[in-house]
């Protein structure tokens, strides 16, 4: 389940369904997870009186862990050397979510190779929620 | 004030995969792990983040004893705070990033050290004036050793998001 050099060309895409209808719980979950108990995502008097906002949303992490397991799930455990991502428009309860992530360089460095990926995480509107970048190593 | 002491257990990565809904075994089954080529549980990528668990001064999580913002009687459990923000807007996460060093596992205890980074202005249509502020936080494993790097950059909104 790993990447090798060989077996992969720049342009190569892999897409998934990350999360379908996400519900308020998983937010509720996220938080105790996270220990990021922010009101805006799961007290919805909070957010939409006091915040301004429509109702709750998802913490911006939790988007960018369902994104992870996109590009864990391609390249493998362990394999990850960087992975960063721009919270670029909200996720609300409700939403599907799908990602795609697409490998822009193979490069080799002191012998190891590795490979740079670009992702995007878009909503059931297919708007983007999340951009983002990542680094993999790899096997010859 | 940072986290100084953020044990790395096998429970908290468990719970964390779960809220993520990732069900690889590398995050919660170890016979399954010790099988594989990194040969023990792991934790998923963002799982530095949850280091605000052991933060005894982080914002976003009730204190025993101290006035909570969030909902109870009323919309909010403070009458005047600056966490509320202005205009109803607040902070937001803009961006994060991660450079891995090594993985973490169980077992680990890390320390952290914080440093503000960059902060910087842009107008924006649908929330005003946009302030960013950059973060970065080493984490050091018991042996002092650098395991991950991370970049935050939150924004405070002069309004909320129009949506």
């Amino acid at each position: 389940m790993t990447l090798s050099a060989s077996q992969i060309t720049v342009g190569d895409t892999r897409s998934a369904l990350l999360v379908e209808d996400l519900k308020r719980t998983q937010l509720v979950q996220y938080a105790g997870a996270s220990g990021d108990y922010n009101p805006l995502h799961t007290d919805d008097l909070y957010t939409r009186e006091v915040a301004g906002y429509p109702g709750v949303f998802a913490h911006g992490m939790l988007t960018m862990g369902i994104t992870g397991t996109l590009l864990t799930d391609w390249v493998g455990d362990g394999r990850l050397t960087r992975f960063g991502v721009r919270f670029v428009n909200q996720v609300w309860p409700g939403d599907t979510l799908s990602g795609t992530a697409e490998i822009t360089a193979i490069r080799e460095e002191n012998g190891e190779h590795f490979v740079d990926l670009s992702v995007v995480t878009t909503n059931q509107h297919d708007v983007p929620v999340i951009t983002g970048t990542a680094s993999a190593r790899i096997d010859a | 004030m940072a986290t100084e002491r953020f044990p790395v257990e096998a429970g908290h990565i468990m719970m964390f995969a779960r809220s993520i809904g990732d069900g690889n075994p590398i995050y919660h089954d170890e016979d399954y792990a010790a099988g594989t080529e990194v040969g023990h549980i792991i934790a998923p990528p963002t799982f530095p983040q949850a280091q605000a668990q052991f933060d005894p001064t982080y914002r976003l999580r009730p204190k025993i004893g101290e006035p909570w913002f969030g909902s109870g009687a009323e919309p909010t459990g403070v009458t005047a705070s600056s966490e509320v923000g202005s205009g109803g807007g607040g902070g937001l996460h803009a961006e994060q990033h991660f450079e891995y060093h090594r993985h973490l596992r169980p077992g680990d205890v890390l320390s952290l050290t914080v440093r503000p980074g960059e902060t910087w202005e842009k107008q924006s249509k649908r929330a005003g004036t946009l302030t960013f502020s950059e973060t970065i936080t080493e984490y050091r494993d018991q042996d002092g050793e650098l395991v991950i790097t991370a970049r935050g950059v939150g924004v405070r909104t002069e309004k909320p998001v129009e949506n």
